[in-house]
This record gives structure tokens, sequence and C-alpha cells, in this order.
């Protein structure tokens, strides 16, 4: 099997094509580098995603403060994953890449913040 | 409490009517339908003090913009409202049109206009320099003027207000009670009583009166659509520049603003539903094809926003003025249409007079003050009035509106002022704020958040203007 | 009245890297002079992952990779104003700016950089007709409410401009709740990155529908549907394809405009195509002593072009600061076939430095080489798979071949097929 993609692994957004059969991957190419490979390979076996968002502060300047996940998540997730941000709730002052929800979803990721208030 | 006068619709008549009441020991209600003044026609139209030269005489029409016309620049220096006195031309394309040009000059004299002049496409075109190649002469008409209608209601009403008039938004009338002597207004705000009425209720002013069973006022709505274009091409014209006029009015102008702005428009199509002010495609190719043949380089490419207004045409033609037939303490202001603001001051102090006159013996208030305080306004401003305007409030220091380079001050007090604003639309209309080329991309949310604050509630309560129109919904989180 | 040595409008990553550079070139005093309430610019708000990976090497969301900047400003003893507004600046170089504490400010500068940044292109600018309601916004004016006000500005959504932040807003509004209808976009293809396209609308089955555009929105008081359509050749509606799509907010992503406003002030040239200022190698405009850099030049497709575009503004502010005016013989860069723009619009050959020449595509390109060529030679010829209009180029002019030209040779960049 033949699946043409576009890399999202960096702005470039190289077009590559990955020969594979069910979820082993034979052939990757058009891509400009590594990671462009290992994202290849992620996409057909599980796609992953980073997400960002933002959680609800107490006390701070702004009433929320953004968050990322510290590494990509798996794509079937995502929608899960924004209800846990959603719940979430931090108490000002928060500083960049303080971990707001450890281990989101038991997937070893966590949700920190990419800013201070 | 009973009032003496309630005058309904705070358009430019309506609150200009408000001011001239003001004068006198009464207890006057200005009742408004929408979130803010000026909300109707007078939102929305060409933003010109005519000669006088159109209307054909011995009509309402012509009486009152000749007075009208005349006593602009003093109602606007006392209410602090920017006037300017830049002229107007009637275009003609054609030795036909320049007969028409002829029968406008006669009409003007016979209307009492004063300095009319017959230019040559010569004297034209120096006078004009952008105007097109295929012009054949105009009709010069030096006392005609530029104003900005909305800045005139909001200063007026004002100013009323200052004086002791009361003026009361998001009350619409819904229907008129009459029993021994007295008006019962019911309206979205309550109940008000009133010993007259006055209906400047605009392209409505037909439903109002039929409330009392007057069946003599008809109203077709005209909707006339423009472009604002961007203050780079503002100077493109210094006079405003009419084509010869039609039987739908005055045809497509192309003419300075007092913002220094230049305004093309508008078209003239009839509508069924009246407070329907949208935009067409068509209308707006209109006024950007016809525009082009007064002046050649006008191009929507510089537009930066474009708009629609509604005018109450009356079916009779001339403005409908004084006592109802039905009930004389009723008093119409109906059908003021063009040239309605520039006749307004003129009919402000009539329509005061009729109701002054059939109460009689009425005194005059000994502290009545017809002028407004001058508005701060940071861009006008010297480096010295901009230093000391900031010692004293810090909040003239803080720049909100990038384009139009308006202060955070300014908009506290558009907001804090007499019957001040309550909506984003009102910072706007009063301050210029996201009036300018980005048209509040920058400082909308801003406004909104200065809004809340001094109105005392969540931002997402805020509104563009009122009811429905609601900016954001709930918190994110 | 104050002096500084570099006055440096605008605090965003353009104006802070111009100013550290300027600071690591040896200028003494420098003040930063930002409109915002804090340094960071437009990044603040710009919370979704993608910045740094060409000047950090590491993928990070807009916040971090400003915060970055604004700690090495700190570490500095560059001056910073916030909450302040430059109103104008005088032929002489002296700066009016204005804030609350200080009230009306004067300060001469012996150079200055402009870093003033963007701004969207609102309704206004575009042939929409129907309603005035609440409800029509810029994407980046629905991305401030989303990311720092903590407030949602529409529940269905329909966005006009498929630029990156058209997408990128795609995919913040679907995740916090709401749904994004479609994406229209007026030409054949898309303005923004492909990996957006991917990952903000396929990701989330959001339909991407090109040369179709927005002809009129609906409803009294709030938004309450707009009608769409196709556009033929001439990118003119085709009334046989209008359709209303049901929706409470449109929000536009359809370009942003340079502020040139002060630069316009001054009487610099303007460039007619980017709408930046005209400037050379080092981004000095035909005004001395005044640089221009970052999305104020031109706009960016990447925060990390930003950030090196005006490093090379504060080391020329800099060389200009401690030397003087050096010796220049200017040559234009010309465009060629298929490119729209080119930034630095003329090059001192005296330079002696390789030069690097930024542009955009008119249309996309597959397979296709682009040339530079320099009195009428091919200096290099680069095969690039694909040329997109969203996507920022650049081609190199050696050094060596700067350094044989004289006052009438000629740089040409072209796409050939």
């Amino acid at each position: 099997m033949k699946r043409e993609l576009t890399c999202v692994a960096c702005p470039l957004g190289c077009s590559i094509t990955v020969e594979y059969e069910g979820t082993e991957v034979i052939s990757v190419t058009g891509n400009n580098c590594k990671r462009g490979d290992a994202y290849a390979r992620t996409e057909i076996v599980n796609p992953t995603r980073n997400i960002a968002s933002t959680v609800k502060v107490v006390g701070g300047v702004h009433p929320v403060v953004p968050v990322k996940t510290s590494a990509p998540i798996p794509k079937t997730m995502i929608f899960d994953c924004m209800k846990e941000i959603n719940a979430a709730c931090v108490n000002a002052p928060v500083a960049i890449g303080q971990v707001i929800i450890p281990n989101v979803l038991n997937t070893g990721v966590d949700i920190v913040a990419t800013n201070i208030d | 409490m009973c009032y003496d006068v309630a005058i309904i619709g705070a358009g430019v008549v309506g609150a200009l009517t408000a001011r001239a009441l003001s004068k006198y020991k009464l207890k006057i209600a200005l009742l408004e339908a929408q979130n803010d003044v000026a909300m109707g026609a007078t939102k929305a139209n060409s933003a010109i003090v005519h000669a006088g030269f159109d209307a054909l005489p011995g009509t309402l029409k012509a009486k009152f913009n000749v007075l009208g016309c005349e006593m602009m620049p003093k109602v606007c220096k006392d209410l602090s409202v920017p006037y300017k006195n830049n002229g107007s031309l009637v275009v003609a394309f054609s030795e036909e049109e320049m007969e028409t040009v002829q029968k406008l000059y006669d009409r003007g004299i016979a209307n009492g206009v004063p300095q009319m002049s017959i230019l040559n496409k010569d004297e034209l075109k120096a006078l004009e320099p952008n105007l097109a190649d295929n012009v054949c002469g105009a009709l010069r008409a030096e006392s005609a003027g530029i104003v900005c209608p909305y800045e005139l209601t909001i200063a007026a009403t004002e100013n009323a207000v200052t004086n002791g008039a009361e003026c009361i938004r998001n009350c619409k009338v819904e229907a008129i009670d009459f029993a021994d002597g007295v008006f019962t207004l019911k309206t979205t705000a309550g109940d008000i009583q009133a010993k007259y009425v006055i209906d400047a209720a605009g392209v409505h002013s037909d439903d109002i009166a039929r409330m009392i069973g007057d069946e003599s006022v008809n109203i077709v709505v005209r909707r006339g659509e423009y472009f604002i274009l961007d203050r780079a091409v503002g100077n493109m014209v210094s006079h405003t520049i009419f084509q010869c006029p039609t039987k739908m009015g005055k045809g497509i102008l192309v003419s300075p603003t007092v913002d220094g702005n230049l305004l093309i428009g508008p078209t003239a199509e009839e509508i069924d539903d009246k407070d329907d002010v949208s935009t067409t495609l068509a209308g707006l190719h209109d006024v950007k094809v016809f525009s082009t043949k007064s002046c050649p380089a006008v191009s929507t490419r510089n537009a930066i926003t474009s708009f629609s207004g509604n005018r109450a045409h009356p079916v009779t033609d001339d403005f409908i003025l004084g006592p109802s037939k039905v009930n004389p303490q009723f008093i119409h202001a109906s059908g003021i249409e063009s040239p309605g603001l520039s006749s307004a001051p003129a009919l402000g102090e009539y329509l005061a007079k009729v109701v002054v006159d059939a109460i009689g013996g009425v005194e005059e208030k000994e502290d009545f003050d017809g002028t407004r305080k001058e508005v701060f306004r940071f861009r006008h401003a010297t480096d010295e009035e901009r230093s000391a305007a900031i010692a004293k409030n810090p909040a003239y220091g803080r720049i909100i509106c990038r384009c139009e380079t308006v202060t955070e001050g300014e908009i506290i007090d558009a907001i804090r002022a007499p019957a001040g604003a309550r909506d984003v639309d009102g910072v706007k209309r009063r301050t210029r704020a996201g009036m300018g080329r980005c048209q509040g991309g920058f400082c909308g949310s801003k406004v909104v958040e200065i809004l809340a604050r001094e109105l005392g509630c969540p931002i997402n309560e805020i509104t563009k203007f009122g009811n429905g129109s609601n900016i954001l919904f709930d918190k994110t989180k | 009245m104050m002096n500084y040595d570099l006055v440096v409008v605008g605090g965003g990553p353009a104006g802070m890297a111009a100013a550290l550079k300027a600071k690591e070139c040896g200028v003494e005093s420098i003040i930063i002079l930002e409109r915002a309430e804090t340094l960071g610019g437009i990044l603040e708000q710009c919370i979704h992952s993608g910045f740094g990976l060409t000047y950090f090497k590491e993928e990070l969301s807009g916040p971090e990779y400003a915060a970055r900047f604004i700690d090495m400003v700190e570490k500095t003893d560059i001056a910073v104003k916030t909450d302040t507004m430059v109103l104008d600046i005088d032929d002489n170089n002296l700066v009016t700016a204005v804030n609350k504490k200080d009230g009306l400010l004067k300060i001469q500068a012996k150079a200055i950089v402009l870093a003033m940044g963007c701004r969207e292109r609102p309704r206004g600018a575009l042939e929409i007709a129907g309603s005035r309601c609440s409800g029509i916004m810029t994407a980046g004016t629905a991305q401030k409410y989303v990311n720092l006000d903590g407030y949602m500005p529409g529940k269905k959504v329909v966005i006009l401009g498929s630029g990156d932040i058209g997408l990128i807003m795609a995919r913040r509004m679907t995740l916090e709740g709401a749904e994004v209808k479609v994406v229209c976009e007026l030409m054949p293809f898309s303005g923004g990155l492909n990996r957006n396209i991917v990952q903000c609308l396929n990701d989330y089955n959001i339909p991407l529908r090109l040369s179709t555009t927005v002809v009129e929105c609906h409803g009294k008081d709030r938004l309450e549907g707009v009608t769409s359509a196709q556009v033929d050749e001439h990118l003119q509606p085709i009334e046989s394809t209008k359709e209303y799509i049901e929706c409470d907010t449109l929000m536009l992503s359809v370009g942003l405009i340079p502020e040139n406003e002060l630069t316009k002030n001054v009487g610099i040239a303007i460039d007619r195509i980017t709408n930046g200022a005209v400037v050379d190698e080092m981004r000095q405009t035909d005004h001395k002593g005044v640089f221009a850099a970052g999305n104020v030049l031109h706009v960016h497709d990447l925060v990390d072009y930003v950030t090196m575009e005006s490093q090379l503004a504060g080391q020329g502010a800099a060389e200009y600061i401690l030397n003087g005016e050096k010796e220049t013989v200017y040559v234009n860069s010309t465009t060629g076939n298929g490119v729209r723009y080119l930034v630095p619009q003329r090059v001192n050959i005296k330079n002696g430095n390789d030069v690097k020449l930024y542009f955009r595509v008119g249309k996309i390109f597959k397979n296709a080489k682009v040339v530079l060529e320099c009195d009428g030679k091919v200096i290099s010829s680069k095969k690039k798979v694909k040329l997109a209009p969203g996507e920022m180029e650049n081609v190199v002019i050696p050094a060596d071949v700067l350094a044989g030209m004289n006052e009438n040779s000629t740089i040409v960049v072209r796409v050939e097929e």
C-alpha cells in the first residue's frame, strides 16, 4: 500500500510517500530530514499530535494561561485530552514549563504551561 | 410623572428639537427605540449641509434647508461639532445637463440661496482638477458644507440632557393612548405620559402617527448605499461633488468628510423592510461605477468600509410638519429625508416653537447653556495640550485606537458623558475608535474591556449596538 | 528630551532581536518602545506550536519563543517602555511617543529600527455585502478573545481566507468546542502552510473550499448566516453557485498589511508590492539611520526569519551608530518571471558579505528552478519540488559575485518552469 502525506513536523511541509503493508512500513521517500521519516512512520501506525489550549487561572493577570502537550499524544485522544484541560485550574503565579496536568490520561505526556501568569 | 413633551426618535431632528425645547421650563423626554441616539437615517447619510437649491420654491424643504444651512455653522460651533464650509458643485456632463444647472441656479435664487455661480469647464477644472475631463461646467454653491450627522446628534442630545431633558433609550413606542388631554405611550421601557408628543420617528413616523389614528402620513423607505475611502485619498476633491439630479434623488456624490475621509454614494432603492440596512452587491457595484463618472481616480480599493442608510421618503415629497389633524397635541416631524440634516437646526427651533406656542405662557430658563464643553481630542491637540491633559488624567496618555489615535481617556469620557456610549459602535461614533483603516481589529477588544469596566458588567454582555448584538459568548473555561 | 543611540519601535520578535543584536555589536544606549502592556508582540496570543524550529532547532509555542527573547532583553541594560505608543518620527530622527506614566516623550535617536509588525485586512476592504451585525471579526481578534481573554467569540464559524491565522483558528475553535463549518479561499490555492492545512483542517474534517468567497452576511443583531459563492477566473462570484451557510461568526483571514503609517509620515519610500519600506541588505530605508525589519517590512511566514532579518537590521543600525555612513554603491534587485517581490530591494555591492534575497512567488510552481542572474549571467539555479505563495523563499548572492559588480550591474531572480 502507498500513501501520500504532508509532513507536519516542521513548516517546510514536505510531501512524503510511504509504502507499507498493514502496520509495517517498507519505505519512506520525499522527506528531507529524519523528523520526516519518523513522522511518516508514526502517521501510518499510530498518528499523534501536539495540542495547545488554555487552562483557567485563579488570581492571575489573565483569566487563562496557555498550555501544550509536552509530547505528541495519540490523535484519537485529542478531545478526551481537551476535557481534562477544560476541567483543570491553576493558581497564579504560573511559570513557563510548569506541569499543570501530569501524565494526562496515562499517556506519559504532561500538560505544561507555555507562558507566565 | 407626566412630561410636558415626549419626542419620539433621537435622530438629528429629535435631538435638536429636544435641545431647542430645553431652553424652556418644560419637562422633556427624548425617547429612542435603540440602544443609542442617531441610529436611524441620521447615522447613515451623505453628511452634507445643502445650500438649498434642490427643493422647489415654496416647499417646506426649500424653506427649512436655506434656514438650516445658515444656522449650521453656529450650532456646530456651540455644540463643539466639526463642520466645514467646503462648498458644493453640481457637475454637468453635457449641454443638456448645463440647462439643469441653470434651472437649479434659478431655483436657488427663488429659494434665497446666497453665493451661487455657474462655472465653465476651465473654472471648474481649476477648482477641482481631479474631476473627469468630460465635465462641461457646474453650479457652485459656496454656502454648502459638511458635518458629521451623528456627532451633531450626540452633541445635541448631550446638551439637551445637560439642560434638564431626559433621554430614554431602548424605549420603543408600541401603542399610544390619549385621555384627559394626556398621551400614555406604551413603550418597551414602560408607560410614559406626556401632554405633547413630537413624532420624529424617521422611517417609522407613519407607524407612530397611525397609533393615534392619523393615517395622513405615508413613508416609503429608500435605501442608500455608500463607501468610505481611506484618508489617503480624502483630498481628491475639496468640494462636495454632485451629479445632476434625477427624480430618485441627487445621484452619486463624491465628498470629503469632516474627518478627512472620502465618501461616495448613495444609491436610491425603495425597499419594504424599514429596518433593513444591509448593503447589496448590486448597490455597491453601482456606487463604484457611477462615482468614477465624476472622479475617474476614485477606487474602492481604498475602501475602509461600506454602509447603507434608509431615508424616510414621504409620498407627498415634502416634509410633514406641525399639529396632527386628529389630535393637535401630536406634532408631526415626518418625511424628513434630504435635505433633512441641513434643515435640522431650523426644524428643531420650529418644532419647539410650535409646542411652546401651543402650551402658552412658557418661561425660558435663566440658566440655559446652549454650548457643549469642548471634547478633548488627542489627535487634534498640540503637544502642549496633550501634555497638560495627560498631567490631569493619565488615561489621555494611553492610545487605544492606533489608526485614529484615540486615547483611553477619550473613550471613558464618551461613556460617562450625558446619554453616553453603551456599546462598541457608540464609542466608535463618539470617539472614532475603530473607525480607521483596521476597523477595530486591534482596539475592538480593548474598547469592549473598557466598556465592561465602566458599565460594571462582564465583557460578554457588551454589544456592538444593543439588542442581541453581543460580541462574545461564554467563557472558554 | 531624552537621547538614545538606538530607538526600536515595537517590542515584538523583530524589535527584540534588532535591539539585542545592536547591543551585542556594542551600541550603548538602546530603548524599545512597545504599545502593548508586555513585550512579545503578537506571539503572546499565538499559543500553538511551530515556532523556533529553524532558529532554536526546537518546536516552541508563541509565548515560549517570545519569552526567550524577553529573558535576553531583561538580562541587558536595554531600556523598555511598554504601553507606549510612538506618534511621530521627524526628519532628524526625533521620536515622539506617549504613555500614561511619562506623558509625551521626545527621544532623539541616532538610529531607529522600525518593527511595528502588521495588521489584518478588515471586512471593509473586501466587498462583502449585507448586514453590519456583530460576529464578523478578523481571525487575529478572535484569537485574542479565545487565547488571552478566555471568551468564545463564536460557536458556529465560517472562516474566509486560508492564511495561517485562519487555519490555526479553525483548529483552535474546534478544540474549544465550536463547530467550524468551512474555510473558504478566494484563490485557487491556500495562502497558508501545507502542514497547517493537514493538522488544522484535515485532522478535524473541516472542508477547505478553494476559489470560493463570502459575498453576503445575514443577520440583524448577531450574524445568522453567510452566502458563499464560487468565483470565476477573474475572481468574480458565480451567481449559480451561491449557497447559504448558517453560522454565528465569520472570521476573516484575508491578508496582512505592514503597519507603515509612521514610515510614510517620515517620507520613506514604500514598495508597492510588500507595502513595506524599500531597504538595502542591512534593512536600511532611504532615510538615513532608519531601518526596518520583520512584518513591518514584508509579511513573513515564519517568526524565525523575522528574528534573523531583524538581527541584520540591528547590526546595520549598530554599524551606522558606531562607524557612521558607509561607502555605498547600490544595485537594485529585480523580480523576474513568477517572483512577486524581493527584499532587500537594493544591495550595496561594497557590503563585502554574502547577501540573502527573500522573495515570494505569485502562484504555485511544481518542479521549477529558482534562478539568480547577475549581469546576465546565471549565478545559481536551484531545483525546487514546490514553490507556493504562502512560503517565503530565499536565494544568496555570494560575496565574490557582489565584489565583481559595478553601479550598472543587474540582479534578477526568476522562476524557470
